[in-house]
């Protein structure tokens, strides 16, 4: 950092563009007269071009370059506007680096930055589209859900900020739950969809390996859990599973029915969040799981949050489809 | 060797403008231009006041990345088009150049156009090419402020005008007109209008003959475009020289050429050539000089054409019109028809077989393949569907590619004119129809009411091991 705060790179690039700017003028400024040697000498005479007008040459005279033996240089004048255009760059450069950041770290008399510019788009998006949220803030989320604009920008809102997790149709995958289904974690009321987007969730499951005891007594645990949901499984180590199950009930019931209040998932559907066989809720057990949603409240703010949790509540909750408006 | 050192000058490297006063050309050739002006002029004011279908006719909506041009819309895919029109342009006009020289910017160019515009006015309000001289030589007085200030009002009017025309084919020229009379136009409006109108009045009122001569790149490489058979503006030197006043004698008849030095055609010159010195890169081919000149000829009874159009070889070969018509054809021509031929029907051909319907397929990257009941495995892609088309459509999603493939999700979808967007979908294989990793499928996607109305796209569908 103290390459940065030292102010050493700040002067070295303040005094670099200041020098170019005002080298370009002096350059300008020499260049716009110039001492020629008139083509009065017979010699020198014969050795420009034999066409062109010479009224020019007498003029102007010739630059001295010559190619092919006889191809010469005229030095005919450039327009004088286009020195005043020239003159014109250097002072609106210089205006410029006044108003605006451009030497080194000095700011700028209008105070302008990138990030203000960015500040200033979003308080126009909000300012054009705040009341429309406001609106729909104002509305019970049963209502918003069953409004076609809310559910087309509750859609958008969706596929941009929740699809890399939830996919694109919100079934989720591995690890990421699917919201289309009656099954929650949490609970699927709308004010319980709201409160997980706006705080996120935290899901945590101990490993229970030393809890259950020894590594059959985790496959047995297994086979119980999967028996729960109707799956096939080892009616021997379903029974000597049972016993230990115990130590699960805490979290997910004696009946492994789940605790929404702790986000504990029912294990008697054939809904799982990691995979439905033998070996992924050994994994479960013997290693756990933790599980985060990120809290959305300060980035996408209430309103949105609001009309993103009636489209989500929607995708369990109506007979309509994505597809129609 | 003489102690004499050369003798030395200072010069200045940058000369100021001198004013060029061109005498008003009258014939055919100034009518023709005056032709291109009207059309020319017609259809860019013009243009924006049309309507189509409820909606301005041409309209180059950037806010919305949608241009309108009549019938077609067009989206920022559709940007190879724009591409086309660019090289067909850029060939026509090679085409034209080997052919007849620099008749663009003698008749068509904008420059040429506006420079014609605000000159006509400048006549009207000062006169003739000698009452101008005459007015700026002049001390300042009322009359002279009073003509001055006429003269740039009314050039700044059709600047403004220009301007607003110009900003008028971006943005809707009915609510622009309203904006403008309510005194309500946005800062972006504001600015491209006047900077247009600046523009306008700048180049045309007082740049004119700089903009061809330092800023046009055109008239740089024009003559890369030139051989021995175009035509060019040409004065017939074997008949004109050596130049000299004389009476109303028939030409020939005496020592002296046809040319009577008149200077007319020097006076008629926009870019203030003398056009007797032979082919310059001033010369914008506007064929003021040919007009001036025939009429002098006609008045002292000698035949026309001591300047005319006619190619290189047809003034050092003697040539005659039909044998330099018969030069046209040459390959450089040839090629180029060729390749503009090639060009324009492609373009067209695309252009006509454009299906209004686009799709983009974005496979969602979250999960690879997911298990679903009975073994089948998902993929979830997004389409982003793009209806092009200005009517509202709806449209059947297919895929095809597995033997076992299908829809999982909602297989239709609707979508207003001009629209697009994303529709989440699910595809269902059965693992055993399909290689474990990546398989190529392809959606396909129909306008129910228009079978013609379809699009492919092909995609991947993995399917995990």
């Amino acid at each position: 950092m103290a390459d940065f705060t030292s102010g050493f790179w700040s002067i070295y690039i303040t005094v670099l563009t200041l020098l170019s700017i005002f080298g370009c003028g002096l350059l300008l400024w020499s260049q716009s007269r110039h001492k020629v040697v008139l083509p009065v000498d017979p010699l020198a005479a014969t050795s420009i071009t034999l066409d062109a007008p010479a009224s020019a040459v007498a003029q102007v005279g010739t630059t001295g370059h010559v190619w092919d033996g006889d191809l010469t240089e005229l030095n005919t004048p450039m327009p004088r506007w286009w020195m005043w255009l020239f003159y014109i760059t250097i002072v609106f450069g210089l205006v410029y680096l006044v108003l605006y950041p451009g030497l080194g770290s000095y700011a700028g008399k209008l105070g302008w930055k990138s990030t203000g510019a960015y500040q200033d788009e979003l308080k126009k998006a909000d300012a054009q589209y705040g009341p429309l949220f406001d609106k729909y803030l104002q509305q019970d989320i049963k209502i918003v859900a069953a409004d076609p604009q809310a559910h087309a920008i509750g859609e958008r809102l969706f596929l941009t900020y929740c699809a890399q997790c939830h996919g694109s149709d919100a079934r989720g995958s591995k690890g990421f739950p699917n919201l289309t289904d009656k099954d929650w974690l949490y609970g699927g009321a709308p004010d319980i969809i709201q409160t997980t987007i706006l705080y996120g969730r935290h899901g945590q499951m101990p490993s229970m390996a030393a809890a259950l005891g020894t590594d059959k007594d985790v496959e047995n645990v297994a086979h119980y859990v999967l028996s729960l949901s109707g799956s096939t499984a080892d009616p021997i180590k379903v029974i000597f599973g049972k016993a230990k199950f115990g130590s699960c009930a805490g979290c997910h019931g004696p009946g492994g029915v789940g605790n929404q209040a702790l986000g504990a998932p029912n294990l008697t559907d054939k809904i799982w969040l990691y995979g439905g066989g033998v070996e992924t809720i050994m994994e479960t057990i013997n290693k756990g799981r933790n599980n985060t949603m990120p809290a959305f409240k300060d980035f996408l703010g209430e309103a949105k949050v609001h009309v993103l949790a009636a489209y989500v509540w929607s995708l369990s909750n109506e007979k309509s489809n994505l597809y129609e408006q | 060797m003489n102690n004499l050192a050369p003798p030395e000058a200072v010069i200045k490297m940058y000369a100021a403008r001198e004013e060029i006063y061109p005498r008003e050309a009258k014939g055919r050739y100034a009518t023709w231009r005056w032709i291109c002006v009207w059309l020319t002029q017609l259809v860019f004011y013009g243009l924006p006041w049309l309507q189509w279908n409820g909606r301005q006719a041409v309209l180059f909506d950037l806010g919305a990345r949608k241009f309108y041009i009549f019938g077609v819309v067009l989206w920022p895919q559709d940007f190879i088009y724009l591409a086309a029109l660019l090289i067909i342009c850029a060939y026509a006009l090679f085409l034209v150049t080997a052919i007849a020289g620099r008749v663009w910017c003698g008749f068509a160019c904008p420059q040429t156009v506006y420079t014609e515009i605000f000159l006509w006015v400048e006549r009207k309000i000062e006169g003739t090419r000698s009452a101008r001289m005459r007015l700026n030589k002049q001390p300042w007085s009322v009359a002279r402020v009073i003509k001055k200030s006429a003269k740039h009002s009314v050039w700044g009017l059709v600047a403004l005008w220009t301007g607003f025309t110009f900003v008028g084919y971006f943005t809707p020229v009915h609510a622009l007109m309203a904006e403008v009379s309510s005194m309500g136009l946005g800062p972006w409006e504001s600015f491209w209008i006047l900077f247009y109108a600046f523009a306008t009045y700048g180049n045309a009122g007082w740049m004119r003959e700089q903009v061809c001569k330092y800023m046009c790149p055109y008239a740089r490489f024009q003559s890369s475009m030139f051989d021995q058979d175009t035509l060019i503006v040409t004065y017939d030197k074997t008949r004109g020289e050596p130049r000299g006043a004389r009476g109303r004698v028939t030409a020939g008849a005496q020592s002296l050429g046809a040319c009577i030095d008149c200077s007319m055609c020097v006076q008629v010159c926009p870019t203030g050539i003398d056009i007797r010195q032979g082919l310059q890169y001033e010369c914008i081919g506007c064929a003021a000089c040919v007009d001036a000149c025939n009429l002098v000829m006609t008045k002292i009874d000698a035949p026309p054409g001591l300047i005319r159009y006619a190619t290189e070889h047809a003034i050092t070969q003697r040539l005659s019109p039909k044998q330099i018509r018969q030069r046209v054809l040459r390959p450089r021509v040839l090629i180029y028809i060729g390749l503009l031929f090639l060009i324009v029907s492609a373009f067209s051909g695309a252009l006509i077989t454009r299906t209004p319907l686009k799709l983009d397929v974005i496979r969602d990257r979250g999960a690879m393949g997911r298990e679903v009941e009975d073994g089948m495995i998902e993929n979830v892609y997004r389409l982003q569907v793009m209806n092009t088309a200005e009517t509202a459509h709806r449209y059947k999603i297919a895929v095809s590619g597995m033997p076992t493939i299908s829809m999982a999700s909602p297989d239709e979808v609707n979508l207003d004119g001009a629209s697009s967007r994303a529709v989440p979908v699910r595809v269902r294989v059965d693992p055993k129809s399909g290689k474990a990793g990546s398989n190529k499928i392809f959606f396909t996607l129909t306008a129910l009411d228009d079978a013609g109305l379809q699009v492919k796209e092909n995609a991947v569908f993995f399917v995990p091991k």
